[in-house]
């Protein structure tokens, strides 16, 4: 009787032990990293009034700028989305030689420096480079266009889809593709109707990721971009443009306008993810 | 001889080295339940999966009501499925799951909806419809696997190891409530188990398989108490491996050096003061080694003439402790010859009674 009586003063410690040593290393890790860097954001744009600040971020060049990144962000991870899906699937789904290399390759526009991506794309893009010689012949300009910036993120972006589609289409189990042709489900409908709604949260998830990445992606833009104004011009630029005056507050006000594009996305993915996960958890 | 519904015919099939399906053929009738019984890994399921379409066998035929079906695709072949862990759609709602089949078929909206409402009321569902499977418990996710296999009419349904999942009270239950609405249906079924308890409680007719082999069919009863091979005896009940049997009275006619198959329901334990003693003269002697209280009975570990067997005791009976020595009346042992196995009765049953009786 008395043994289990006792523990009613001591705070009860969880099971899992270090909870307090790691989760002080995980604030000040964010807060150095993240936190700190977006709060010196606002505090340098508040130099600015509020109408100086409006001003300085509805300036018509600023606002094609948001136009082009925007759009051109939107337009890539669109591509990436299907694209990513189809490696994804062609990696969990078949065997074939070369499939490790493949799998590796994936990774590489981590990996590279975006600048040179960005110069080795221009050099084929421009209009006597390999891909810019055959689409200049439909009289298509790719390089110095919007449609060189797409191409330029549909490269930084595709691994964020594959790898976050890839793991899941694993996942998916024989069994649900089994029970819908017992069904008489044939192949697209199967892939559609019970494939698809399983690996949709992490098609978002990767879309969205593949999409905030985009939108602030600098190095392989600037130089496939040209940068003409009102045309080619993406945000990023406008902030850089904007430091080399040495005009911070500006640069900063700009910024500010991004970070919150950024949480737009972030929270519509959060929304999407949180309700498929209460489908499949059952918590309601 | 009424036309079999379902008939495979010498099917073998082979994963790498493992033979899942060696040479198995056997036929079944129209509104059968069939159990298909065996351990794990004795392809019982690549059977299903076979006769479902979701395994190509390496040779052999397979007839659906008449029908060679071995070319047809699992989709085409109009057969319900019910799956160990019942796959359902975690995307879909309780309606939209059970609907699907029908939506395939191309069913009018309004059709649709009255059928499955139909069906969900058929596996006691109602008021459900618009949850997601993650929102139900284990037995209910079983009822929508069921109703959803059910809803476009198929004239067959097979279930692979349909109470794997669920836990043991509510197991129970749904058995009977199977086993009712199978019969309600009127529908061809075969379902896997492991489980002999289900397979002899809910089954028509059990089909024995091990190593990819067929053993045995046979009605519960046949397949309980008529084993005739080795193995169909040594897997049902709760055998205990008897070696040399011509050394116990009553057995005493057998040839030297036999083994055979003893089960608790074979034996007849009694305290030494009981009266009323039959067959006096082929009683054993055994010593009680443990008693072990099983809720519903009394389990017992009797050791006699070198031989631990097991032996059941009804709870009302007067009690019987450890180190007691009682006396002990086998009825029937299954004989193990070789591959094959046969039955054996005590002679004092077979003899005229009155010259075993004092």
């Amino acid at each position: 009787m008395g043994s289990i009586t006792k523990t009613g003063k001591k705070k009860t410690k969880s099971v899992i032990p270090g909870f307090g040593l790691s989760f002080g290393i995980t604030m000040a890790i964010l807060s150095l990293v993240v936190i700190i860097p977006l709060c010196s954001l606002i505090v340098f744009s508040s130099q600015l009034s509020f109408h100086e600040f409006i001003e300085t971020v509805t300036r018509p060049r600023v606002l094609s700028s948001y136009r082009v990144s925007i759009l051109t962000a939107l337009a890539a991870s669109a591509v990436n989305a299907v694209m990513g899906l189809i490696l994804a699937w062609v990696l969990v789904r078949y065997d074939f030689p070369g499939k490790r290399i493949m799998d590796g390759l994936i990774e590489l526009p981590f990996a590279l420096p975006t600048a040179v991506a960005g110069i080795s794309l221009t050099h084929l893009t421009v209009e006597d480079g390999w891909v810019g010689s055959f689409f200049g012949k439909f009289g298509i300009r790719v390089a110095y266009t919007k449609f060189g910036i797409i191409i330029a993120l549909v490269f930084i972006g595709i691994p964020f889809v594959v790898r976050s589609v890839q793991p899941v289409l694993e996942k998916v189990e024989k069994e649900y593709e089994e029970a819908a042709s017992m069904l008489g489900a044939s192949r697209f409908r199967i892939f559609f109707e019970v494939i698809f709604p399983e690996i949709f949260p992490a098609l978002i998830a990767g879309f969205t990721m593949a999409f905030a990445r985009s939108i602030g992606e600098y190095g392989s833009v600037v130089f496939i971009a040209g940068n003409t104004p009102y045309e080619t011009e993406i945000t990023p630029l406008m902030i850089m443009s904007e430091l080399q005056e040495f005009d911070y507050a500006s640069a900063t006000s700009i910024a500010l306008v991004m970070l919150l594009i950024a949480f737009l996305i972030l929270f519509v993915n959060a929304v999407i993810q949180s309700y498929t996960s209460k489908i499949v958890s059952g918590i309601e | 001889m009424k036309q079999a519904y379902v008939e495979l015919r010498d099917i073998n099939k082979t994963f790498g080295d493992f033979r899942a399906s060696d040479h198995v053929s056997f036929s079944i009738q129209k509104g059968k339940l069939i159990g298909l019984l065996g351990p794990s890994g004795s392809g019982k399921t690549t059977i299903l999966r076979i006769l479902a379409g979701l395994e190509t066998a390496d040779s052999g035929e397979i007839y659906i009501d008449g029908r060679k079906v071995n070319n047809i695709p699992a989709s085409k072949r109009g057969i319900g499925f019910v799956f160990q862990s019942y796959a359902l759609f975690r995307y879909k709602t309780v309606f939209d799951n059970i609907a699907f089949g029908l939506k395939i078929q191309k069913w009018q909206k309004a059709d649709i909806k009255t059928r499955v409402e139909e069906l969900i009321e058929l596996v006691g569902l109602k008021g459900m419809e618009k949850r997601y499977p993650n929102q139900l418990s284990g037995g209910q996710r079983q009822r929508v696997a069921f109703a959803r296999a059910l809803a476009t009419q198929p004239q067959l349904l097979l279930l692979d190891e349909p109470f794997a999942a669920i836990d043991a009270k509510v197991r129970t239950e749904l058995r009977s409530w199977l086993r009712e609405l199978i019969s309600t249906v009127g529908i061809t079924s075969i379902f896997v188990t492991h489980d002999q308890d289900e397979a002899i409680e809910v089954a028509d007719e059990i089909i024995i398989t091990n190593h990819g082999r067929i053993e045995q069919i046979g009605t519960p009863m046949e397949i309980y108490l008529k084993p005739t091979n080795a193995f169909t005896a040594q897997f049902i009940g709760r055998p205990t491996i008897i070696e040399n049997i011509s050394r116990f009275r009553g057995f005493e006619q057998a040839p030297d050096h036999l083994k055979a198959v003893l089960r608790p329901e074979c034996i007849s334990v009694r305290k030494k003061q009981e009266k009323h003693k039959k067959y006096e003269a082929s009683l054993e002697e055994g010593a009680v080694e443990q008693v072990s209280f099983r809720g519903s009975d009394i389990e017992l570990k009797i050791r006699v003439k070198g031989s631990l067997v097991t032996a059941f005791r009804q709870i009302g009976e007067p009690e019987i402790t450890e180190g007691e020595k009682v006396d002990l009346f086998f009825y029937r042992m299954y004989v193990l010859d070789g591959d094959n196995a046969y039955t054996i009765t005590n002679q004092a049953l077979t003899v005229e009674e009155s010259v075993y009786r004092i």
